[in-house]
């Protein structure tokens, strides 16, 4: 029963032979396609490509729309996430179902509900309009908004499971030390569950970054000022095929090095 | 290539009348099967509406409908996707198709599509032509040049020597209709069925014929059919039979 307690040391686990092979399939699934869309891409002609404005204004958005989305998930949706994570209220399940809705929405859908809500004739467009004199539809603004609509969602449950796992005597340990609700929010609770909060932020800029269809809807298409990179490839299948597969590229090399920069803290925020 | 349709047109003709009284083997009742028809979205209701009227006038028969962007749908088919019939947009999605050597014969043109400006119900700001799309603070939204649309507006747009600050450049033609129709933008081009299809929502304005453009639909059977007497069926009953359904959704004929 009484197990000495002892720093877990890395032993390799024995693999049963059943489970690598279906973890090699799944691989395979990713890495398969990966490897089909290098294969087509025409090298020769990349340096050209990416210098071109269109891709260089494409992307240039792109960095800047994920990251402004990334930013505002962050002001919003932390304390968001904290509200789910230590409140109980009426309505808190719907309201956080509502909340996350936008991970299985379909993104247009999402797009045609922000029209209803931030267009001309939506609920608060108008006033915005006639108020402050914002448009956001076919705007940069409206191109962020579309993001972080759809991405803000990963960082709220990522952050509120970070959040709920971690251990909450710590607080009440500061608290009873004198510090104040404050001081405990940015001092303790925060900094422990800083591994969720870097996934949170990349997971919402990843989703941010691949975004389209609710960009597309409520953004529209021009480039320069809504077309990111997504956009840029879609349009550019129709009539540029080689240009659509190294904007792809340009996307995954990007996202990739994110991605690997994470590395473990996925499994340590989970 | 017009011949061809002609010839069609009338054979189509003469077998309606003959279809159930002498079932030779060329005979339209004689079909039976199914086969699957890959057709550019902007002719989802069109063809939905005479799928539905070859299966009851042939009921050994089953009609698939596939719907897609022109350009998509040929990446489809020469993906390996099967099917029987393509109907597309435009002439040079067809062309790629007959390049890649899909097709079987060559295509015939099927039905013709105009221009039209679509604007919100009652036509708010009083918009009467291309000309006044240059309008300062007229929220104008076109397709983008690479998709059929967008290239076709462009031309019309120029021959009306108008310049256009488009708010957006939607990637099809549907996007552009629902802009205007939640009154996002106040104008767009679009092609007349679109107007047709979208319903209360918005009307058209229409471009008269000298700076309009018109789009050829072209429709071919593909080489890999695996049921060619009914696809040949079907295609007769397009430039034929099916007509006043085409007219009825805004299409012109052959």
């Amino acid at each position: 029963m009484a197990l000495p307690v002892r720093k877990p040391t890395r032993v390799r686990p024995a693999a049963p032979v059943a489970l690598l092979v279906l973890a090699g399939v799944g691989a395979a699934f990713f890495v398969i396609p990966l490897i089909g869309l290098m294969l087509r891409t025409p090298w020769a002609a990349t340096w050209d490509q990416l210098r071109s404005p269109e891709v260089l204004a494409a992307l240039r958005l792109s960095l800047l729309a994920s990251f402004s989305a990334t930013a505002i998930a962050l002001v919003f949706g932390v304390p968001l996430a904290w509200t789910f994570a230590r409140l109980t209220f009426p309505g808190r399940a719907v309201l956080r179902a509502v909340t996350v809705l936008p991970m299985v929405l379909p993104p247009v859908v999402g797009g045609v509900a922000l029209l209803l809500a931030f267009g001309r004739r939506g609920l608060l467009g108008g006033w915005l309009a006639t108020t402050f004199g914002i448009h956001l539809p076919f705007t940069t603004t409206g191109a962020i908004i579309a993001e972080t609509f759809v991405a803000m969602p990963f960082l709220v449950i990522t952050v509120e499971a970070g959040l709920r796992s971690m251990d909450t005597r710590f607080e009440d340990a500061a608290r009873t030390l004198g510090a104040s609700r404050w001081t405990v929010l940015w001092r303790v609770t925060l900094p422990l569950v800083r591994p969720s909060l870097a996934a949170g932020a990349v997971l919402c800029w990843a989703r941010a970054l691949g975004e389209f269809g609710a960009t597309i809807t409520f953004a529209g298409n021009f480039p320069g000022r809504t077309q990111t990179m997504p956009l840029a490839v879609y349009l550019a299948l129709e009539t540029n095929p080689d240009a659509a597969i190294v904007l792809s590229l340009v996307l995954l090399a990007v996202s990739l090095a994110v991605l690997i920069g994470l590395r473990d803290r996925w499994l340590g925020a989970s | 290539m017009r011949w061809r349709a002609v010839a069609a047109l009338a054979v189509a003709a003469l077998c309606s009348s003959c279809g159930t009284s002498a079932p030779a083997s060329t005979s339209p009742s004689a079909v039976n099967g199914t086969i699957t028809v890959f057709a550019a979205s902007s002719l989802t209701a069109a063809y939905t509406a005479i799928g539905k009227d070859f299966e009851k006038a042939h009921p050994a028969s089953v009609i698939k409908l596939s719907f897609g962007g022109s350009s998509t749908l040929v990446a489809q088919i020469q993906q390996g996707a099967i099917g029987d019939i393509f109907a597309s947009a435009d002439e040079p999605n067809m062309q790629k198709a007959v390049a890649a050597g899909l097709v079987a014969g060559s295509p015939s043109i099927f039905a013709h599509n105009r221009l039209e400006i679509v604007v919100g119900a009652g036509n708010p700001k009083q918009i009467t032509g291309l000309s006044d799309l240059g309008h300062a603070g007229l929220i104008v939204v076109l397709c983008a040049p690479a998709v059929p649309c967008g290239h076709y507006a462009a031309q019309a747009l120029q021959k009306a020597g108008v310049t256009v600050k488009a708010a957006s450049q939607e990637t099809d033609v549907k996007a552009v209709v629902s802009k205007v129709a939640l009154g996002e933008a106040d104008a767009g081009i679009v092609y007349v069925t679109d107007v047709k299809a979208a319903g209360a929502g918005v009307q058209g304005v229409e471009i008269p014929l000298g700076l309009n453009v018109v789009a050829d639909y072209p429709v071919a059977i593909l080489k890999d059919s695996q049921n060619a007497p009914l696809a040949k069926a079907f295609v007769s009953y397009l430039l034929g039979a099916g007509q006043p359904t085409l007219a009825r959704y805004g299409f012109t004929g052959p």
